[in-house]
C-alpha cells in the first residue's frame, strides 16, 4: 500500500467506525482528492460530513475546536502546511490552551492533517516544515509518519486522541509502499522506534529523513560503523528515553531532522541527551539539517537544498573520528512530474 | 403576551440584570484588597445585551462570549459561587484557577468557555452549531463580540461559512463603540456592523442595546429562525462601556471619550431603565437576596483551596 493510501484507508476506517469523525477542509472535494488521500471520502459519507469548508483556514480550525469540544473529532486537511500559519491563533491560542484554560474541563480532540510539499519546484511557500513551531506549545502533539504503516497507525492514533495533533506528512513520501495491515490498527504516540540497531553511533531521524538515515546506515556497515536508526515518529511528546538508552550504548549522536536547525527539533534532541546523558557521549553531536535560507525553486539548485543519505553518512563517521571510510553514499532522488 | 407573563418576564430580567451589576460592583468595591488578582473587564452599562438574549435561550443552547462576559456567564445560568472563586483564582473557581476573570465556563449552563483573543470564540459558535446539525439536534449557538471584532478577519469567515452552511448560529455584536480606547470612527471604513450581514446574504438587525426588552425581541426573532433551520442572523446591540477597558474605576483622565458622552449613556443605563419591571417593595427584596448571595460567594471563595500546582508539570515532555 502506498503511503497515500494509508491515510486514506485510515481515514475510511476512522469514519466506519466512529459517527463524531468528519473531515473539513479547504479543497477537498477536489476532484484529485488531496492527491487521493480521500478519494470515495465524499461519495460514501456525503457533504456532511466532508465539509468542503471556504478559503478561511483559521474559521474552519476555529469551527474545529468549538466541534470537538462537543465530543466531535475533525479532521482538517491542509493542502500546505504553510497555509496552518493563516490558523496559528486558532491553533496556538485556543486549541491548545483549552484544556488547561478551564483546568482541564473540556478536551480537543482534533487533527489537522498537514501536507509539507517538496516534490518539483515548490519554492519558499510550499515546501516548509515547521513541525518544531508546533512542537513548541504545550497542549499540542505533533507527528511525523515516515513510512506507509506508521502513517495509517498514526494517523489512526492521532484521531482517537483527546488533544489537538498536527500530522505532518510529507508529499515526498505519499508514493512511498510498503506492507500495511487493512485491519484498524494503532501506533501509539510519543513512542520513538529503534528501526536498525547498531553498536557504534545513533542517528536519530524524522519523517523523510528516516529512510536516508537507514540508506547512510547500509553504506556505514560497509566501511566497518555500526549504525543505529531510530525514527523518532512523534515529535512532542518527544520520547527521550528511546534515545538516551541508545547513546548511552553508542555514545555518539547525529540527528537527521528535515527543517532548519536553529530552535529546532534536532537541537532538543541533542539538549535533553546533554542534560540526561552527556558524560556517555564520547564525540560531538551532529546536527543534519536544511540550509539556513528559504527553500530555492529552481531545478538546478533545490535538489542541492536537501541534505539526505550522504550528509548523514558523512556526519556519522565524523562522529566515530579515525573509522572513516572514504566512499560516501548518493542521498536519493525521487522521480517527480508536475504540475505540483 | 399576557399583561401578567410580560410582566413576570420583565421582573426576571431586570433581576438579572441588577444581580450582573451588584456582582461587578462588589468587584469594584474589593479590587484593591488585592484578594482578586485577575484584571477585570467590566460589563457595566453592557447587561441588557446579555440578559435579553440568554432569555431566550433553553439551557441545552449554548453561548461562546469574549473577555467581557461576566455578565454573560451569569445571564446564561453560570454559577455565580464559582465565577467569585475564580476571581479569587481558588480551586473551586468555574475554571478551577486557571482562567481567570477573562476565561469563564459554565458547560452545564451552556456557557462554553470565553476567549481574551478578540474575535477567538466566533468561530467555535459555529463548529456548535455544526455539531447540532449533524446530531439532528435543534438547539442554537449564539456568538458574542463586541465592535473591534468584526474588524477581524475570522469574523467575516465565520460570517460566510456559518451562512453558506445555513448554520444555527446568532451573532450577536456588542456595539460599545471603543476598542479598548479607540472610537470606531478612527478604525472602521463602514460603522455600521449589521450591513456586514448583506454581504452573506442574511439578516443583519440593529436594536437599543440598553433596552432589555428591545434586545429580548430581536434575539428571539434569529433564534426561531435559527432553529427553524433557516441560518444565521447579526445583530448590532448598540451600548456602552461605564468604566475603564479594564478595571474597576471611570477613565475621565485619560480624554479619549467626554464626560458628557459617558453622562449621556448613563441616563440609558439598562439596569435603572429595568427597574419599571419591579415595584419598590421588590427591588428591595431582589436586593436583599443578592447581597446575601454576593456575600456567601466571597466567604466560600476566600476559605476555598488553592489550586495545586501538578498541573504545571503537565504531558509536556
Amino acid at each position: 500500500m502506498k503511503f497515500r493510501e494509508a491515510v486514506r484507508d485510515a481515514t475510511m476506517q476512522a469514519m466506519e467506525r466512529d459517527p463524531s469523525v468528519f473531515l473539513i477542509g479547504v479543497g477537498i472535494i477536489d476532484p484529485r482528492a488531496v492527491w487521493g488521500t480521500l478519494t470515495g471520502a465524499l461519495d460514501k459519507f456525503g457533504p456532511d460530513r466532508v465539509v468542503e469548508g471556504p478559503l478561511a483556514e483559521n474559521a474552519l480550525t476555529g469551527v474545529c475546536v468549538g466541534a470537538a469540544t462537543l465530543g466531535m473529532r475533525p479532521i482538517l486537511v491542509h493542502h500546505r502546511i504553510d497555509f496552518v500559519l493563516l490558523t496559528m491563533d486558532q491553533l496556538m491560542n485556543h486549541a491548545a490552551k483549552w484544556k488547561p484554560m478551564f483546568g482541564g474541563q473540556q478536551s480537543v480532540p482534533m487533527v489537522v492533517r498537514a501536507v509539507v510539499g517538496r516534490g518539483w519546484g515548490n519554492g519558499p511557500q510550499h515546501t516548509q516544515s515547521h513541525h518544531a513551531l508546533f512542537s513548541h506549545v504545550p497542549g499540542i502533539k505533533t507527528v511525523v509518519p515516515s513510512n506507509p504503516r506508521d502513517a495509517k497507525g498514526l494517523l489512526l492514533a492521532a484521531i482517537e486522541d483527546d488533544d489537538p495533533v498536527v500530522y505532518i506528512e510529507h508529499r515526498w513520501l505519499h508514493e512511498d509502499e510498503a506492507e500495511v495491515p487493512t485491519d484498524y490498527f494503532t501506533t501509539p504516540l510519543g513512542r520513538a522506534v529503534v528501526v536498525r540497531p547498531g553498536r557504534d553511533v545513533t542517528i536519530v531521524a524524522a519523517g523523510p529523513m528516516v529512510s536516508e538515515a537507514l540508506k547512510a546506515a547500509h553504506a556505514l556497515e560497509a566501511t566497518g560503523i555500526g549504525a543505529e536508526v531510530i525514527d523518532l515518529r512523534t515529535l512532542r511528546p518527544l520520547d527521550t528515553d528511546t534515545v538516551v538508552r541508545s547513546v548511552t550504548r553508542t555514545g555518539r549522536l547525529v540527528v537527521a531532522d528535515p527543517d532548519w536547525a536553529p530552535c529546532g527539533i534536532a537541537g532538543e534532541v541533542i539538549a535533553r541527551v546533554a542534560e540526561q546523558a552527556l558524560d556517555v557521549l564520547r564525540a560531538r553531536p551532529v546536527r543534519v539539517t536544511w540550509p539556513d535560507s528559504a527553500v530555492p525553486s529552481s531545478q538546478a539548485i533545490e535538489p542541492l537544498f536537501y541534505p539526505g543519505a550522504r550528509e548523514i553518512q558523512a556526519a556519522a563517521v565524523r562522529t566515530c573520528e579515525g573509522r572513516a571510510g572514504e566512499r560516501l553514499v548518493v542521498s536519493t532522488v525521487k522521480d517527480f512530474h508536475g504540475p505540483f | 403576551m399576557t399583561n401578567s407573563a410580560s410582566g413576570d418576564l420583565g421582573r426576571r430580567l431586570y433581576r438579572d440584570m441588577f444581580r450582573i451589576r451588584r456582582f461587578e460592583e462588589r468587584i469594584k468595591t474589593m479590587y484593591h484588597l488585592r484578594e482578586m488578582r485577575s484584571p477585570p473587564h467590566l460589563c457595566m452599562g453592557h447587561e441588557a445585551v446579555a440578559v435579553g438574549v440568554c432569555a431566550t435561550l433553553d439551557t441545552q443552547d449554548v453561548v461562546y462570549p469574549y473577555y467581557r462576559s461576566h455578565g454573560w456567564y451569569l445571564a446564561k445560568g453560570g454559577d455565580l459561587k464559582a465565577m467569585m472563586a475564580e476571581l479569587f483564582g481558588r480551586e473551586t473557581g468555574c475554571s478551577r484557577g486557571w482562567g481567570g476573570s477573562m476565561h469563564l465556563i459554565d458547560l452545564a449552563a451552556g456557557v462554553m468557555g470565553t476567549s481574551a483573543i478578540v474575535a477567538g470564540t466566533i468561530s467555535h459558535a459555529a463548529g456548535a452549531a455544526m455539531t447540532f446539525r449533524m446530531r439532528g439536534q435543534d438547539s442554537v449557538a449564539v456568538a458574542v463580540f463586541g465592535d473591534g471584532a468584526t474588524e477581524e478577519g475570522v469574523f467575516h469567515e465565520t460570517m460566510n461559512f456559518a451562512a453558506l452552511r445555513k448554520l444555527p448560529v446568532i451573532f450577536v455584536c456588542e456595539n460599545n463603540l471603543y476598542a479598548t480606547n479607540t472610537h470606531i470612527r478612527d478604525r472602521q471604513a463602514q460603522t455600521e456592523v449589521y450591513r456586514h450581514a448583506e454581504r452573506f446574504g442574511i439578516p443583519g438587525v440593529q436594536a437599543d442595546g440598553n433596552d432589555v426588552l428591545a434586545v429580548h425581541t430581536e434575539a428571539a426573532r434569529a433564534v426561531e429562525r435559527a432553529r427553524r433551520g433557516e441560518g444565521p442572523t447579526l445583530i448590532e446591540f448598540h451600548t456602552y462601556r461605564f468604566l475603564e477597558h479594564c478595571g474597576v474605576n471611570e477613565d475621565h483622565d485619560l480624554g479619549y471619550r467626554s464626560y458628557e458622552e459617558v453622562e449621556a449613556w448613563r441616563v440609558q443605563d439598562p439596569v435603572e431603565r429595568g427597574r419599571r419591571f419591579a415595584t419598590d417593595a421588590e427591588q428591595t427584596r431582589m436586593a436583599g437576596e443578592i447581597e446575601a448571595e454576593l456575600d456567601r460567594a466571597c466567604d466560600h471563595a476566600r476559605s476555598a483551596p488553592w489550586p495545586t500546582s501538578l498541573m504545571l508539570q503537565g504531558a509536556a515532555r
